[in-house]
């Protein structure tokens, strides 16, 4: 009898699905493994691959294992394929098949829809680790760049679970796939990583607190749709991903937070109340307010566009087919069809914004958005605690998600953060007060000195209230390597 | 007037809404709104599932309630209340959380009772895990070892015995205990209650990083469990619940001093304390001073590797009571002896007290802390209340 539950190491790959006795598929991944392997450590700076990083890995998929903690140097991260346990009798939750037996195998008719939904959500693992791969040089303590360090092997094991689908599931074609996920590269001029944003470069500590807030989130939205997957395997993958993806969340939160309290400690400890006093306010190494509120503004409305068009036919096949559900489908209560379902989606009409009915199969996208920002909407309102319980008066606010936008309706149209057509010139006079400008970004890098001593911090970011895994604050949690 | 009940809470101040809790409870015990993400003490049955898939730390909060704080009171928060001061009419009720169950939380109170007061958890301890397993629901671990640590003639049969956890889960800190279940059933057919046993290895492992703990048994004639115990064959398997304890434990700081008195096998707790020292920070620490009696060398346990520690790390005071020849020493008359070095101690700040054993020592060395402690002009109730408030004075006897 498998055991689905804890990880076997028999293969050189972790796994809980048997790779063991799963000759072809085994064989196929070992082939695939040392090209992973060169991209890892071509990516990463070496002396961080020597360093020990206080790691999280799991040893088994049930609550109690998965979550082991230990110092690991990161090439010898246990990456590996595991889902989560198989549910009996599992059912397609939405589409036309609904209320089927969940597919086991691929379905032919949808081979190549769900192959596309596979290798995009693949692409953006790597991806962001290439965004990432110079910050652990600028750490603002070893604390955080653990943190890093944790979000990184992650998104490396993601890669690794879709790439078992592919090879699993997908043949040759799949083997193919696989093979160009490692090809392509973030930034690359002749084989980019297949969404835009994912082609940038994160810069700084700031820019991936909210890369992994903001972007991180629309990746766990996405995640959220596949596990709602009528193929099984898929939605499986998905869900452990989902535990995994908790923590990238977490960084992310946690770490614009502290920033915000650093800033309002400095503010409060100086005697400033204007929080529009920029230059003193970073004359004492902290990052102001709005310079922040400029940050979220950019991070937020790139990460609208990762959901594509508002109406879209693509997302309503891959719904009906009941390849990819809505977030939190089963909690949903309806036909989970949309046969007869309108949604309101944002258009121009006549040069002006109005909302109006369409039928809910086109609109899933701008749903899964809608529910995309009323959780984006949570942490800010927990930031703005922060600020309030500072006495600060200051107030960061999600902007209108016309503002800068590439993708839909609103792309390449001008209008302010809260949503109002402006003209050019009053969008030129605006944008140093609604995105970040050269001048902010290099106020942000130079304060980016890394701090390496156990407990210590940079700063222009204050210390986390809790450590991980219940660690005291002096912990180090990554005991580097000195060449 | 309800009886007093633990109630499991999440910060939400820390919390970051990822309702991975929530995905993960089997009972369906927490939800939430746009506000928090909440805990229905109704439901929870503490089965700690929703502990380690949370990515933030604020799932492990716990309170002392008469009545649980509502789902919708839970909604409304902002912040974690602070723990209430509940009275009931026996007196102050526990609150460190040594056990979630009450036959194991009662064990405890009393094995804590000679600490004059609500036991406290040093400032800098690690938090414990407690009541990962229980009766419906025990671990199962192998036995590794079982050896004999005190001589073959000696009357005192006091074994050392290596659990194997395999992959289970089982986070334990040094001076936690754990719960045997005896196999069998009672007079009424009830299956036995399991009994306590501090757990003589540190929290990383007997072995550095193997999933195994230790424990320190005597052999009591007609002792059920103990019995039991040190008869256990390599290879047989155990039921334990546990962890257990929650203020027993040692300081994390380095520079804390540690003064610890002990008899036979209340050694157990100091042997895991000198051990997670000696892995994690070895001598560049506060130090730690022992007062270890026994009849007989051949009837102290961990008699030869207790010897090869450093001083440096562990000042050893093994004091004997029935030496052929010899007047009878107990480790009160060799903490009187010693009395400069042992008032200095409990004048710093910086120690912390623990006292193990047998019920009976609790009497001698009490009194003498007295004497010492005045000898100084400091009065003894008041200087140890004043330790165990801050976590610095430990008692466990039984």
């Amino acid at each position: 009898m498998l055991d689905l539950i804890n990880v076997s190491y028999d293969t050189q790959i972790p796994n809980n699905v048997g790779l063991s006795s799963d000759k072809r598929v085994l064989k196929a991944l070992e082939k695939w493994h040392p090209g992973y392997i060169n991209w890892w450590s071509d990516l990463i700076p070496q002396n961080f691959q020597q360093s020990l990083v206080y790691l999280r890995t799991a040893v088994s998929v049930d609550p109690k294992g998965w979550a082991k903690f230990d110092y690991v140097k990161m090439p010898e991260y246990r990456w590996g394929v595991l889902l989560a346990p198989q549910v009996e009798g599992r059912t397609i939750p939405c589409g036309e098949h609904f209320g089927d037996p969940a597919w086991q195998e691929v379905p032919g008719e949808y081979r190549n829809l769900l192959k596309r939904l596979i290798v995009i959500q693949g692409d953006t693992e790597p991806a962001s680790v290439e965004q990432q791969r110079f910050l652990g040089l600028t750490a603002p303590s070893l604390y955080d760049m653990r943190n890093l360090f944790q979000v990184n092997v992650e998104e490396g094991r993601h890669l690794w679970a879709m790439v078992y689908l592919l090879h699993k599931y997908f043949g040759r074609d799949g083997r193919e796939e696989a093979d160009d996920l490692l090809l392509r590269s973030s930034g690359s001029e002749e084989a980019p990583r297949m969404l835009g944003a994912f082609n940038e470069e994160t810069p700084d500590w700031l820019s991936f607190f909210m890369f992994t807030y903001f972007t991180d989130r629309d990746g766990k939205m996405q995640l959220e749709s596949l596990a709602q997957s009528g193929f099984d395997p898929l939605s499986r993958t998905c869900r452990f991903m989902l535990t995994e993806e908790a923590h990238h969340m977490f960084v992310g939160e946690t770490g614009v937070g502290r920033t915000i309290q650093k800033t309002c400690e400095v503010m409060n400890e100086h005697g400033i109340d204007d929080p529009y006093d920029i230059d003193k306010i970073r004359s004492f190494g902290v990052i102001d307010l709005p310079t922040i509120q400029k940050k979220l503004n950019l991070h937020y409305t790139l990460s609208l566009d990762l959901f594509g068009q508002e109406v879209s036919t693509n997302a309503a096949n891959a719904f009906n087919a009941g390849i990819k559900g809505r977030y939190m489908e089963h909690r949903v209560k309806d036909d989970h069809k949309l046969t007869e379902d309108t949604y309101k989606v944002w258009d121009m009409v006549d040069g002006k914004l109005v909302q109006h009915d369409v039928p809910a199969l086109t609109a899933i996208n701008m749903r899964l958005r809608d529910d995309y920002s009323r959780d984006a909407a949570g942490g800010v309102s927990r930031w703005n605690k922060i600020i309030e319980k500072a006495g600060v008066a200051f107030e960061m606010k999600l902007p209108h998600e016309a503002f800068n936008r590439k993708i839909g309706v609103f792309a390449e149209k001008l209008f302010d953060p809260e949503g109002t057509l402006v003209t050019g010139a009053e969008y030129d006079a605006g944008m140093k007060e609604w995105l970040p400008t050269h001048a902010d970004g290099d106020f942000i890098q130079s304060l980016m000195k890394p701090v390496t001593e156990p407990g210590k911090y940079a700063s222009w970011i204050a210390a986390p209230k809790v450590g991980i895994d219940n660690k005291p604050g002096d912990f180090e949690y990554v005991k580097l390597h000195m060449a | 007037m309800n009886k007093p009940l633990k109630q499991h809470l999440i910060d939400p101040e820390i919390c970051i809404r990822c309702y991975t809790c929530e995905m993960t409870c089997p009972l369906e015990a927490i939800e939430h709104d746009d506000n928090n993400v909440v805990v229905d003490a109704s439901k929870c049955n503490f089965c700690m599932d929703c502990i380690p898939v949370c990515p933030t730390g604020s799932i492990d909060e716990w309170r002392v309630v008469n009545d649980p704080y509502s789902l919708d009171e839970q909604f409304e928060w902002d912040e974690l209340p602070a723990q209430a001061d509940i009275q009931t009419a026996g007196g102050e009720v526990e609150t460190g959380m040594e056990a979630l169950d009450e036959a194991m939380a009662a064990l405890l109170a009393e094995a804590h009772a000679g600490a004059g007061g609500k036991a406290k958890a040093p400032a800098s301890a690690s938090k414990p895990t407690v009541n990962m397993y229980n009766l419906g629901k025990p671990a199962k671990a192998v036995v590794q070892g079982n050896y004999r640590l005190t001589s073959e003639d000696s009357d005192s049969d006091v074994r050392h015995i290596i659990l194997d956890l395999g992959g289970l889960p089982f986070p334990v800190l040094e001076g936690q205990s754990v719960g045997i279940i005896p196999p069998g059933t009672d007079d009424e057919g009830k299956p036995h209650l399991p009994r306590l046993y501090s757990v003589s290895s540190p929290r990383d492992g007997e072995r550095p990083n193997f999933n195994n703990l230790s424990l320190t048994v005597k052999r009591d004639e007609g002792g059920l469990c103990s019995n039991y115990v040190c008869d256990l064959k390599k290879g047989d398997t155990v039921q334990l619940t546990g962890p257990f304890g929650a203020t027993f434990l040692m300081p994390e700081d380095p520079q804390a001093r540690l003064l610890m008195i002990c008899t036979g096998t209340g050694s157990a707790p100091m042997r895991a304390f000198t051990m997670r020292r000696q892995r994690s920070v070895g001598a560049k620490s506060g130090g730690m001073v022992m007062f270890f009696g026994a009849r007989t060398p051949e009837s102290l346990p961990y008699f030869g590797p207790l010897n090869k520690v450093p001083d440096t790390l562990l000042k050893k005071h093994l004091v004997f009571s029935r030496i052929p020849g010899a007047a009878k020493e107990y480790v009160q008359d060799r903490m009187r002896a010693e009395e400069d070095v042992v008032a200095e101690m409990i004048a710093d700040p910086n120690t912390h007290i623990y006292i193990c054993g047998l019920r009976g020592m609790e009497e001698g060395v009490e009194k003498t802390l007295t004497n010492i402690a005045e000898s100084i002009g400091q009065p003894w109730g008041a200087l140890r209340d004043t330790m165990r408030n801050e976590g610095r004075y430990h008692v466990e006897t039984y």
